[in-house]
């Protein structure tokens, strides 16, 4: 009885003044609103092996698919790398490794022959790649002023505090401040094919479009940017290279469009990599226009190095790699193997799930039927 | 901190309603307005009627003739009748030329006892003086009623009232949530540490390698390579830990706080609490104990005005053996009907002569007083008179309005006997100068003249009156509880009306008997001679009036019994029956007699009629010759034997089943008694005492403790407190005896009565009925506490797989503490990516609908001690943060064994890195609290697919734009560059599919809730038996899985 009265109140709820004073009085009734009654009308989902199951098939039916062309993808990108280093008394840079002095004047050049067993097809992609070199330091990561290489007249005559101990060098600011831009590779790498015929012709490299768009059109500007007939020389007046450089800032390239900060191989360079070894887009071998021919056909070729950079103070690597690119980018096995397990794991985790939904479906119903 | 400051000040208001009100002062014979509180001690103060005291007084003058006055200590100690108080004997009546000296004792926390002297000055003569006792105080806190207008002198104010001294202070609270939270906090406080330790270390074990520290590539400035080894050590260590802070979910601090303040407004908004007679809902004074109010083990209740309306009515009477019960649409004539009770003479009734002299009984033993009827409120006392000879002639109609007339008497249960007298047809009309004025059923007035009061004390346990009727008999009427009229009546009358009385008493009904006997002269001239002389004795008088009592009052027939209900609060058994269903031990505190107490407690279903009543009262303790201590002892031990040694075990833990143990036992225990218990400290005893006692309550189905002092029911509470395992508390009240149980509690509960706004006021919740308090600990209580427990859970989670691949990234970057995350990320992380969604999901999950917590009360049971913060579902979230952070981090670190992504060959750097792991982290949490959501309202939507269209949003923007201020453009364009590439895209898929996988197998095999549960509860009602709610009609798989995934809620 007592119930059932409760429940009528509960659903009169908008008659506001009931009060046996009646008139003015100011009621404090709660607003009888969803809101603040806890009513709003909610979607209560329930997960149950009956919902979930089909959702496991349907991500194992299409992780599996995906996961076997990426993995096909992966496995036809094609890839070659050779180290050239130099560590071993064989290999032919072990003399420019060895000898080496930042003050030389006189390259150190070693010419490495290697032999392509499969031809490259399209645009082939020309990486550097570097290990145990620590781009990702923190003292390294933050030795950089944007603001100079965004331009900035100011940051340019005075380098930000980051840059330290890079930022003067003989009371002159340095430009590119930084340690970044200090260290920044400076191999040289040329490769020449060995045509069956004896001769050797060198492949066209191209050192344009291997750095982000909008690193090279918007984030790095060169001083000056938008003064008409622009003289980068002057511009860079009253700044010193880095110290590890052999060449200023503004003799990088012939170019004008990739010379100064907007080039692209110290653009690349100034993306510091996420890990300890990483390889980075050194050039790209367009592939010719007839289509035709592959890009590097079998047979064998010649990476010739002149030796700037040295790495085996820290023990480090120095790589080249040839890979052509497909959608997901470089040879990567990783994706598809994931992408192909996980798919399987649903699956086989869908047809365990309908097993036992099974069994018990069937089990809690006879007990029902004994209740 | 805002939330707080908030209700500091909503205090701070209440504060001054009490401190500032107006009251009237006589200074230098003039009447002036002060300030309640600039009252100082020797102020001479006016009170009118209905108006509280504001400080201790002693009585110098009252408005009426007989100079007294009476107060009702409602607010004090719970006892709503009205008490005579008496001026200081022999003042004079002009207060203005009074000169007076008092002395009484320093402030003592007892309402019952004042010991003090009042030295009156004469001009010119030896200065007289009087005894004060507690009759001359009124004490702050009580009523002044009936009585025009008073006036007093200020003893105690302020802090030295007996009210201040029972108060205690009030202490900030805190919830065991927020000490599982502190708890929490210590193991990723220890994890920061030993992070950051490792992470110290290894940096220098690396750097110890040739190259390593130093490449010619990577200088260190100057200041660096001067720097100190060690300092540099403690600074990296401090670099460390700056870099995993993240870790120390602070944003949960304010995020708790504001789900606790907003939280708490659901609370002042149920209409459900609403009451239309008061006009008012529930009231929220501290919001940070919303979550308690779902971890209630122990309820504390008061009985007067909480379990009570404090409002009694007379039920039915039993004459000469048969049962008379009233009934309004009563066929009869005379208004009586006749049910047919246990007794065997069916139809039949006792003799008319016997009725009536039953009635008149019922009229004349009483000391009630007829009031003038309030509604025109006149001032004068000749308007008292007129009134009540206008009520006269109402009478002379059947039923007279009772609205119209109001009785006052010392106790409830004589105006409900007088007025269920009225409606058998004999109206008591008054006293006047000792006469008794009755209206009998031939509209006849009947005069008494009233010859002696013997009093009621508990002691005796009854009152009787002698009075002479008209035709010259003198009459003895005596009324009082079973156990002290039966012995004193003839034998063969008992039986017949035991019975009834027994019946009644079951049913929670108070009972008294009613005897009679004539007086020959001889036997009144002794019995009048004998009070006579024992009144004016000095020595001793209590003791001679009480011989002389027993004397009079022997040898009486009895006529007949009558049962009078203590009117319950709306559906206060429901209430009692629901929180015990829920696990939660109730017991009553009160000031209140032992009978009327039990009686009350089998009323509301506390006691039943298979409980056995263990009691350890004064009574009890006396029947035997020897000490009381030694009894005490004995008794204690006795009753250690049954509930707690023979009683079955009982699994600990979540399984607290009171219902299945075979005998339940209630526990009785008095003021006296406990104190005893208590504080008996000479020897080492009182600490075994203490334990035995506290592991009899705990054993008993409901405890009883009547006659309590309010510091006493603080006591209690405190015991219970402190006692194994902590439980946690919850007092609830009315009165301001209430409050320092209020405030000792855990939890706070004032209900919005009669009595005064002192327990509102000291309350944490306070709510209009005592039938609230189901829905505010089986609804808010349990979704509060499901809600902020897995808020807090689920802040050490989210912040654990953030910044775990921080952690990891430190071993690849060798240990220079670099951030994996741009620094607005790691900011804004907490802030607005994934803030809002828990932050609505805490204030609006309902993993269960309201009305199925409602009416499955073990539901309470199943989040009982804190069972979705145990260590184990820490472990499970922990768990679950470090399998993500893994999984984020190594996930994209095989990703990146190739950085070359896009398909144009360019590589990702280490900015992109943290950002594909942060997007992952970010749509992974914000996923995995919407897997837990249970209740999707539209805010819900909104908020958890907001805050994932806002991150992207903002990323866009961050990166979109060459910012001037920021000395590094970190993330320039690598959130669109990262879209770009077809493979971020899926290792984020995979990624975030990876880590709910398990999570949504877990949710699969987990117990449904919700509409399911709404299905079971039909099944469960259809089978009819009260199984426990996971018995049947589980979906599926649940059943075999369920039990191992309970823990994990």
């Amino acid at each position: 009885m007592m119930a059932s009265s409760y429940n009528a109140k509960d659903e009169d709820g908008h008659i506001t003044v009931t009060g046996p004073g009646g008139g003015t009085l100011r009621s404090k009734k709660p607003e009888n609103t969803a809101f603040k009654q806890q009513r709003l009308p909610a979607w209560q989902p329930i997960l149950t092996a009956g919902t979930v199951l089909p959702a496991f098939f349907i991500i194992g039916l299409i992780f599996i698919p995906i996961g076997i062309g990426l993995y096909v993808t992966s496995n036809n990108i094609k890839e070659f790398e050779v180290d050239y280093t130099g560590v071993d008394m064989s290999s032919p840079c072990f003399n420019c490794s060895q000898n080496f002095s930042w003050n030389s004047t006189t390259p150190c050049t070693c010419t490495i022959p290697f032999f392509l067993e499969q031809p490259y097809e399209s645009n082939v992609f020309m990486y550097y790649g570097l290990s145990n070199f620590y781009q990702n330091h923190r003292r390294y990561v933050k030795s950089r002023d944007d603001s100079q290489l965004n331009g900035d007249m100011t940051s340019l005559k005075e380098p930000s505090k980051e840059c330290e101990p890079y930022a003067y060098h003989d009371n002159k600011p340095i430009a590119p401040c930084g340690a970044i831009a200090n260290s920044m590779f400076n191999d040289t790498l040329e490769l020449f094919y060995n045509d069956p015929n004896g001769t050797k012709v060198q492949i066209p490299l191209t050192n344009i479009g291997i750095a982000w768009w909008t690193d090279k059109h918007v984030k790095f500007k060169n001083p000056g940017a938008g003064e008409a007939n622009q003289n980068l020389t002057a511009v860079f007046q009253g700044t010193t290279k880095p110290l590890n450089w052999r060449r200023p800032v503004y003799e990088l390239d012939a170019a004008a469009n990739n010379n100064g900060f907007i080039n692209e191989d110290f653009i690349v360079w100034m993306r510091t990599a996420a890990l300890p070894t990483f390889r980075k887009l050194y050039r790209i071998i367009k592939s010719p226009s007839n289509g035709m021919m592959p890009t590097m056909p079998r047979g064998n070729y010649t990476l010739e190095v002149v030796y700037n950079y040295p790495v085996r103070s820290f023990e480090g690597r120095k790589r080249m790699i040839l890979s052509t690119i497909s959608w997901m980018g470089g040879k990567n096995p990783f994706l598809g193997i994931a992408y192909i397990t996980v798919g399987s794991v649903c699956f086989f985790l869908g047809v365990v799930l309908l097993i036992i939904h099974h069994k018990c479906g069937n089990r809690n119903n006879s007990a029902d039927i004994s209740n | 901190m805002l939330p707080q400051g908030y209700e500091d000040w909503l205090r701070h208001k209440a504060d001054n309603e009490v401190n500032k009100y107006q009251v009237k002062v006589l200074e230098d014979g003039r009447r002036i307005q002060k300030e309640s509180e600039k009252i100082k001690v020797g102020d001479v103060v006016e009170v009118e009627e209905d108006e509280t005291f504001p400080c201790d007084l002693i009585l110098l003058q009252s408005s009426r003739d007989d100079d007294t006055c009476f107060v009702t200590t409602a607010s004090l100690d719970g006892e709503s009748n009205h008490k005579t108080h008496y001026t200081v004997p022999d003042i004079e009546k002009d207060l203005e030329s009074l000169n007076a000296t008092i002395e009484c004792e320093q402030p003592q926390p007892d309402l019952y006892k004042f010991v003090g002297r009042m030295h009156i000055d004469k001009n010119d003569q030896e200065p007289a003086v009087r005894s004060l006792g507690p009759e001359n105080l009124l004490l702050k806190g009580a009523t002044l009623k009936n009585t025009q207008k008073i006036y007093g002198v200020a003893v105690y104010t302020g802090m030295e009232t007996k009210m201040a001294l029972n108060y205690q202070g009030k202490s900030q609270k805190r919830s065991a949530v927020e000490k599982s939270i502190n708890a929490f906090l210590l193991v990723y406080l220890c994890i920061l540490v030993s992070k950051a330790l490792v992470c110290t270390t290894l940096k220098y074990v690396w750097q110890s390698k040739d190259g390593q520290d130093e490449p010619w590539y990577n200088e260190k400035t100057q200041r660096e390579k001067d720097t100190n080894l060690y300092l540099k050590m403690f600074t990296d260590f401090l670099s460390f830990m700056v870099l995993f802070n993240f870790i120390i979910p602070v944003s949960m601090y304010v995020t708790v706080e504001m789900q606790k303040f907003l939280g708490s407004f659901f609370i002042t908004w149920d209409k459900d609490f609403f009451d239309p007679e008061i006009q008012e809902g529930a009231l929220v004074n501290t919001s940070d104990l919303n979550e308690e109010l779902g971890q209630v083990e122990y309820v504390f209740t008061d009985k007067t005005g909480t379990l009570t309306q404090n409002n009694m009515e007379f039920i039915e009477c039993c004459i000469d053996g048969f049962q008379y019960k009233y009934r309004d649409a009563s066929s009869e004539l005379d208004g009586f009907c006749v049910t047919d009770g246990p007794v065997s003479k069916l139809q039949q009734k006792a003799g008319r002569e016997k009725e009536e002299l039953f009635l008149r009984a019922l009229c004349l033993c009483h000391t009630v007083q007829v009031k003038e009827s309030t509604d025109q409120g006149q001032s004068q006392q000749d308007g008292l008179i007129d009134q009540v000879d206008g009520l006269e002639v109402d009478a002379g109609l059947f039923h007279p309005p009772q609205e119209q007339r109001g009785f006052i008497a010392s106790s409830p249960d004589e105006v409900a006997l007088v007025k269920g007298a009225m409606r058998y047809g004999f109206t008591f009309l008054g006293l006047e100068s000792k006469t008794m004025k009755i209206l009998n059923r031939n509209n006849d007035v009947e005069m008494y003249e009233l010859l002696h009061v013997l009093n009621f004390d508990p002691v005796r346990r009854r009152m009787s009156v002698i009075v002479r009727s008209k035709s010259g008999d003198t009459l003895l009427f005596c009324k009082g509880a079973d156990s002290s009229i039966f012995p004193r009546v003839r034998q063969e009358e008992v039986e017949r009306i035991r019975m009834h009385v027994e019946r009644n008493a079951t049913e929670g009904y108070r009972t008294l008997c009613v005897a009679y006997k004539i007086l020959s002269a001889e036997e009144y001239a002794q019995a009048d001679a004998g009070l006579r002389d024992a009144r004016l004795a000095l020595q001793d008088r209590e003791e001679k009036l009480m011989t002389v009592y027993n004397q009079v009052e022997t040898g009486m027939s009895l006529i007949g019994a009558t049962a009078v209900e203590d009117r319950l609060q709306e559906e206060a058994a429901e209430t009692m029956e629901a929180l015990q269903g829920a696990g939660i031990k109730v017991w009553v505190l009160t000031g209140d007699k032992m009978e009327t107490a039990k009686s009350t407690c089998y009323a509301c279903r506390l006691f039943q009629r298979n409980t056995e009543l263990l009691e350890l009262t004064v009574r009890t303790l006396e029947d035997g010759e020897r000490s009381r201590e030694v009894r005490l002892h004995e008794l204690l031990l006795e009753y250690h034997k049954k509930a707690v040694q023979d009683a079955p075990p009982v699994k600990a833990g979540v399984n607290r089943s009171w219902s299945s143990a075979g005998q339940d036992y209630g526990f009785i225990i008095d003021g006296a008694t406990l104190s005893m218990v208590l504080n008996n400290s000479p020897e080492s005893n009182s600490s075994r005492y203490k334990n035995l006692f506290l592991q009899i309550c705990q054993n008993c189905t409901s405890v009883l403790c009547c006659r309590m002092a309010p510091l006493q029911k603080a006591q209690i509470v405190k015991m219970v407190k402190n006692s194994k395992g902590s439980p946690i508390t919850l007092s609830i009240g009315d009165g301001a005896n209430d409050v320092s149980m209020i405030l000792e509690a855990h939890v706070g509960i004032g209900i919005k009565g009669k009595e005064g706004r002192q327990a509102v006021r000291n309350s944490d919740y306070a709510v209009p009925k005592l039938k609230h308090l189901k829905k505010l600990l089986l609804a808010h209580g349990h979704l509060y506490y499901v809600r902020i427990a897995h808020l807090v859970q689920y802040f050490f989670y989210k912040n654990l797989c953030f910044i775990l691949p921080q952690f990891l990234y430190q071993f690849f970057c060798g240990y220079s503490q670099q951030p994996l995350y741009d620094a607005a990320y790691l900011t804004m992380y907490n802030i607005c990516f994934t803030s809002m969604p828990i932050l609505a999901y805490s204030l609006l999950e309902q993993h269960i609908c309201i009305e199925v917590l409602l009416d499955n009360a073990t539901l309470y049971r199943e989040i009982a001690k804190n069972a979705v913060l145990r260590w184990g579902t820490f472990l499970y979230w922990t768990v679950l943060g470090v399998f993500h952070g893994l999984l984020f981090f190594f996930g994209v670190r095989f990703l990146f064994s190739n950085p070359a992504l896009q398909d144009n060959g360019q590589v990702f750097g280490n900015w992109s890195y943290g950002t594909i792991v942060f997007t992952v982290l970010v749509f992974t949490v914000t996923l995995k609290l919407a897997l837990d959501t249970r209740h999707w309202t539209w805010i819900n939507h909104f908020v958890i697919w907001g805050s994932l269209a806002f991150y992207v949003f903002f990323s866009f923007f961050w990166g979109g734009i060459i910012w001037p201020f920021l000395r590094q453009q970190r993330l320039y364009f690598v959130f669109a560059n990262m879209l770009s590439s077809v493979s971020a895209w899926l290792v984020i898929i995979l990624l975030i599919l990876l880590s709910l996988l398990p999570e949504i197998l877990l949710v699969v095999f987990r117990k449904p809730r919700g509409p399911h549960a709404r299905q079971k509860k039909m099944v469960q009602s259809s089978v009819g038996g009260h199984q426990s709610p996971r018995s049947s009609a589980r979906p599926l798989l649940m059943r075999t899985f369920s039990d191992e995934s309970n823990t994990v809620i």
